[in-house]
């Protein structure tokens, strides 16, 4: 047995291959975080903008992100009484993490849970685009379970709190090709006109198998299915259902129709 | 083995993907764009290269009872590096590649390389080595990447350059070629078409198939 086959060597090596390694790792993770954090945060204002409409726009008058999400504002709302909130700072608040906080979120029921998510954070962050003193836009955060990942999006609504604006997801880990269509833009681009309520204020909403027939009566409140992907688009139109119903915004987009939110 | 010998006999001649059948899963999964495929190729070349680096400079150190655990744990860090260095510059085509840089480590063109040949050979040689196995590893992948790109979706890094018949072009998208399965086949043809230029490449069959048994007369 040669010397570097010792049981004493092979220790010592194994001892210092890890710590070498761990330094290496260690600082590559410490040091890029910083612009990683920030990449993070740059990609889910690109999103909010985009799922408003106002990313595009922005982008072709030259601004910088930061300068884009100066029109909008971000408020934080009770979900149970629809209401605006200051119990949690908006600026620091972090929704994903709240929803697993059993003090910051609640169980929810098979019956209730639609989409999947099992908890509810009892407030949720939404982002309004003001013109003046009305509200141009309403830019709400949405999630819930497709077919292998938790989909996390954003849906936004017209001033008449009704009329989707835009719909993107940020983070998902659909088959890419099938489900991973949902960011496709041209999918994306069908919501946009689409109604969310119908005459009795419920959610009407749906995402359909195969291609919505434009002429029939109803096809505002229908959205084509992704082909391939059927698990996925039933996790979108629950996430929708769930999330324009009444555990979600809907009590809030009555006050904030009424005025009193 | 010179300098040419070691960076370009892995592009055509010893192929990993082509020839040794290795690395195939990740060319399955991150070709079905032109732009991820580039950043995956620039991954696993800088991770081959420096593994190759890294394990001959320790070769002559490493225990063999542990060596497989040296050089799993010099891949595996160098991919958790890239991983977060592709995190903090490209964070687009990092959310694209998603698990598929992470994999790197199980890609069996690196531990190949580093058991095969960096073990053996000294820190320079085996550098090389690294660069033109990922060189010929990327080859294969950029190819992949242009015809299923450029069929399945009319685009080129995003350029449009079939106009789709669903946007008012006339080109109708070859849908199986965004899924997975469509670079298994390319990649038999590729194979196809080198070991028809290349006789030596083809392998002697394992066995031969008997000739039909002629039925013989009942009675």
């Amino acid at each position: 047995m040669s010397n570097k086959d010792s049981i004493q060597k092979t220790f010592i090596v194994a001892l210092l291959l890890c710590i070498v390694c761990s330094v290496i790792v260690s600082t590559a993770a410490v040091l890029l975080k910083p612009a990683q954090i920030a990449n993070k945060s740059k990609d889910f204002k690109i999103n909010i903008l985009k799922a408003g409409g106002l990313y595009d726009a922005g982008v072709a008058e030259g601004k910088s992100i930061n300068d884009m999400f100066e029109s909008v504002s971000s408020k934080l709302v009770d979900l149970d009484t629809g209401e605006y909130s200051e119990a949690v700072d908006v600026e620091t608040y972090d929704q994903r993490k709240a929803s697993k906080d059993p003090a910051l979120s609640d169980d929810l029921s098979g019956a209730d849970d639609l989409a999947k998510i099992s908890r509810r954070e009892k407030y949720s962050v939404v982002y309004l685009v003001n013109d003046g003193d009305d509200v141009k836009k309403v830019i709400l955060p949405i999630k819930g379970y497709g077919l292998w990942s938790t989909l996390y999006g954003f849906i936004s609504l017209e001033s008449d709190l009704t009329t989707v604006s835009g719909l993107t997801f940020y983070e998902h880990a659909e088959t890419p090709g099938l489900g991973g269509e949902v960011d496709n833009p041209r999918w994306k681009g069908l919501w946009t006109g689409k109604k969310v309520y119908d005459d009795e204020n419920n959610v009407g909403l749906t995402v359909i198998k195969g291609k919505v027939d434009a002429g029939t009566p109803g096809s505002e409140y229908k959205v084509d299915g992704l082909s391939g992907a059927t698990l996925t688009s039933k996790g979108v139109d629950n996430l929708i259902k769930f999330w324009m119903g009444n555990m979600g915004y809907s009590k809030f987009l009555n006050n904030l129709k009424s005025g009193e939110a | 083995m010179n300098i040419k010998e070691l960076l370009f006999k892995p592009l055509f001649q010893d192929n990993p993907i082509a020839l040794q059948i290795l690395g195939i899963c990740s060319a399955l999964a991150v070709t079905s764009s032109l732009k991820v495929t580039l950043v995956m190729c620039l991954a696993v070349t800088v991770v081959t290269a420096f593994s190759n680096l890294f394990v001959s400079l320790v070769r002559n150190h490493a225990p063999s009872s542990i060596r497989i655990i040296v050089q799993m744990t010099i891949i595996a860090s160098l991919v958790i590096v890239v991983d977060q260095i592709l995190k903090a510059v490209a964070y687009e085509t990092s959310k694209q590649l998603s698990v598929f840089v992470g994999l790197i480590i199980t890609n069996c063109i690196v531990m190949g390389r580093a058991e095969a040949f960096a073990m053996k050979n000294k820190p320079l040689p085996s550098l090389l080595d690294g660069i033109g196995n990922g060189l010929g590893y990327s080859i294969i992948l950029v190819i992949l990447a242009v015809i299923r790109e450029l069929f399945g979706s009319g685009k080129l890094l995003g350029y449009e350059i079939l106009p789709l018949a669903t946007e008012g072009g006339w080109y109708v998208s070859n849908g199986m070629l965004l899924l997975p399965p469509s670079a298994f086949f390319i990649i038999g043809f590729i194979i196809w078409a080198i070991r028809t230029v290349k006789i030596d490449q083809v392998e002697e069959t394992e066995f031969k198939i008997a000739p039909n048994t002629q039925a013989k007369e009942a009675h």
